[in-house]
């Protein structure tokens, strides 16, 4: 029992990790440039499959250092074309049209590259158990967890002590300002969207490696990462953090006790946190309305 | 008054006349003989059927949408709640026709009762995020509780039953022109009832918060109940079409919930036009059609609606009957 239990916490915070790194992509774009990005899903599965296609040239490493990367450009490319147009106007049209996005990207990845799923293949020695005794903990899986923290402790550092990072920050309390000392918002928002799907680039190839390739791949991550948002409260990015790895594990243990409430558990969190503290566990007072 | 006043009052009293005299006669003139003409331009009676269901949902979707300014993107919850309210009653319980519409419609407005209680105070894109991700939840149940719901494959082995009115039976299984015009009794009267609040005191209150809450709101509006009204309201009136759209198939699954039916049903209300009354049902007829037409010609049908999306979304965010209106107005 305890070994199960220990199994599906370990498990739920992987798949919290996943949350989280789609979760804070979403965070970025949505506090600086107020747009849900729906297509975030979609942007994942690009990740994964550009990773795949390179893998006969570049192998493991290349794929997951060059598809992020390369998915950042394209979204940079998209946010240029299209999202650009719609700031300022209703949020409504945004949503619509990466909703639009997500609609194209998912079946674009199906057209490109086939509706049946793909094995992903990862080197032969992290696929090995490390210990007998907790056959769960493959190397595999505990290196997603290191790369997974790497990635959020360079994001915060990036945040924290880059020009551009601190510009990003700035913006996200007051845009007009950052404007008026000079700083061109139009490619703050272009690079911030392009750190975003980085993310979501990232998060894409890390879960090729586990779950396999999918078109729906993406579709399916995108939901419990508005989840980790709204539980760890809006404009916080250590909420969002700290939202994915919580539900990420809650419904881990759930399935334990309780298997076909495992995605019901973190929508019951959200409503709980939405009564007893709106704005989210870390949120910031009067962002909400 | 001043001279903006001037203008601009003329042109809106236009329109509102317009829409009485010409727009609604012609509309309820195509609904009423739509069974009849709907073979001819290659389409079929359920075809007839499912855009009025569906522009149920829109033009229910839109009372909060457009008339009250509050982003919903998560309708898919109450008019899926309203699709197994419909099947499962006639399933378990009593097998008639309108006993499930009305069960489906009561489950949705519950469901937006409780949820709206506790989304009411967010605004904006939060308001619009929760909203999305609290539909999902009804779909994770429907999905996952095999036993009661059926996973997957949705509830299966039942269908609408004939109506027994008295004096008279009317079949409305077999017989898919009788089937339509239930639909579109159904339809008016819940339009009818929607139309009536939007006139009434209600009405007005909501339209008065969508165009500046604050000012609503130091009137000594109470804006939180007033938008939780227009959330159920909206939400029961979407159930409602969503048990029509159960009986309309004779089944319901899993998909009725899914959030890409939500983000469907707004994009109806925008591309028919979210200030104008009937546009939402317009939206949803250009919506239908089109998903119909490319869902049997190509396999990336997926694609195309997306592109439909961005679209609609770059070059027409007033809405179909919005530019018509303004060209007329002009």
């Amino acid at each position: 029992m305890t070994q199960l239990l220990l199994f599906n916490v370990f498990n739920g915070l992987i798949v919290g990790a996943f949350y989280a790194l789609m979760a804070l992509g979403l965070s970025l774009i949505l506090n600086l440039s107020g747009v849900i990005n729906f297509a975030h899903g979609g942007f994942l599965a690009i990740g994964a499959y550009l990773a795949y296609t390179m893998m006969p040239v570049l192998g493991f490493w290349g794929g997951l250092i060059v598809a992020p990367l390369l998915t950042a450009l394209i979204g940079i490319a998209v946010e240029r074309g299209l999202i650009r147009r719609l700031y300022g106007r209703d949020p409504l049209y945004s949503l619509l049209l990466t909703f639009g996005l997500a609609y194209v990207l998912e079946d674009g990845t199906r057209y490109i590259w086939g509706a049946q799923s793909l094995p992903y293949p990862i080197p032969g020695w992290l696929t090995t158990p490390l210990s007998t005794d907790y056959f769960f903990l493959t190397g595999y899986r505990l290196f997603m967890v290191v790369l997974v923290a790497a990635a959020v402790i360079a994001l915060f550092l990036i945040l924290n002590r880059t020009r551009l990072g601190m510009r990003i920050r700035a913006g996200t309390t007051d845009l007009e300002t950052v404007s008026a000392l000079g700083v061109n918002v139009g490619v703050l928002r272009n690079l911030n969207f392009g750190l975003g799907i980085y993310l979501a680039g990232l998060a894409g190839v890390l879960a090729a490696g586990m779950l396999g390739l999918q078109p729906t791949i993406g579709t399916s991550l995108i939901m419990p990462s508005f989840v980790a948002i709204i539980v760890g409260g809006l404009g916080s990015l250590t909420g969002t953090l700290l939202g994915g790895l919580l539900i990420g594990v809650a419904s881990g243990v759930t399935t334990v006790f309780f298997p076909s409430a495992t995605e019901a558990v973190m929508y019951v969190m959200m409503g709980l946190v939405l009564l007893v503290r709106p704005r989210g566990l870390l949120g910031e007072e009067g962002r909400v309305q | 008054m001043n001279a903006v006043d001037k203008a601009v009052v003329p042109v809106q009293e236009r329109v509102g006349a317009l829409d009485k005299r010409v727009w609604t006669p012609l509309i309820w003139l195509v609904l009423l003989s739509m069974p009849y003409w709907m073979n001819a331009i290659g389409g079929y009676t359920e075809l007839a059927s499912r855009v009025v269901v569906l522009g149920l949902a829109a033009m229910a979707l839109n009372f909060l949408l457009g008339f009250t300014g509050v982003l919903s993107f998560g309708h898919a919850a109450y008019f899926g709640l309203g699709a197994y309210g419909a099947a499962m009653t006639i399933k378990f319980l009593v097998p008639s026709t309108p006993l499930a519409i009305v069960a489906g419609m009561l489950v949705g407005a519950v469901a937006a009762a409780v949820i709206g209680a506790l989304i009411v105070n967010l605004r904006g894109t939060y308001f619009a995020m929760v909203t999305i991700a609290f539909a999902q939840v009804f779909y994770f149940i429907a999905f996952r509780w095999n036993s009661v719901t059926g996973g997957d494959d949705g509830i299966t082995g039942w269908q609408r039953q004939p109506l027994h009115l008295g004096f008279a039976t009317i079949d409305i299984l077999h017989d898919d022109k009788a089937f339509y015009y239930l639909v579109l009794a159904v339809f008016a009267v819940a339009v009818g009832i929607m139309a009536l609040l939007l006139r009434s005191p209600l009405g007005r209150t909501l339209i008065a918060i969508r165009e500046n809450e604050r000012r609503a709101r130091f009137l000594g509006i109470p804006v939180e109940r007033h938008i939780w009204l227009s959330f159920v309201i909206s939400g029961a009136f979407a159930a409602l079409a969503g048990s029509m759209y159960a009986l309309l198939s004779n089944f319901t699954d899993p998909r009725s919930l899914h959030w890409t039916m939500s983000g469907n049903f707004v994009i109806m209300a925008v591309l028919g036009g979210m200030r104008s009354f009937w546009g939402p049902l317009m939206g949803a007829a250009v919506f239908v059609v089109l998903q119909d037409y490319l869902s049997s010609h190509t396999e990336n049908w997926m694609s195309f609606i997306g592109i439909f999306f961005v679209l609609v979304v770059m070059f027409f965010p007033r809405g179909v009957l919005g530019i018509i209106k303004r060209k007329v107005a002009s």
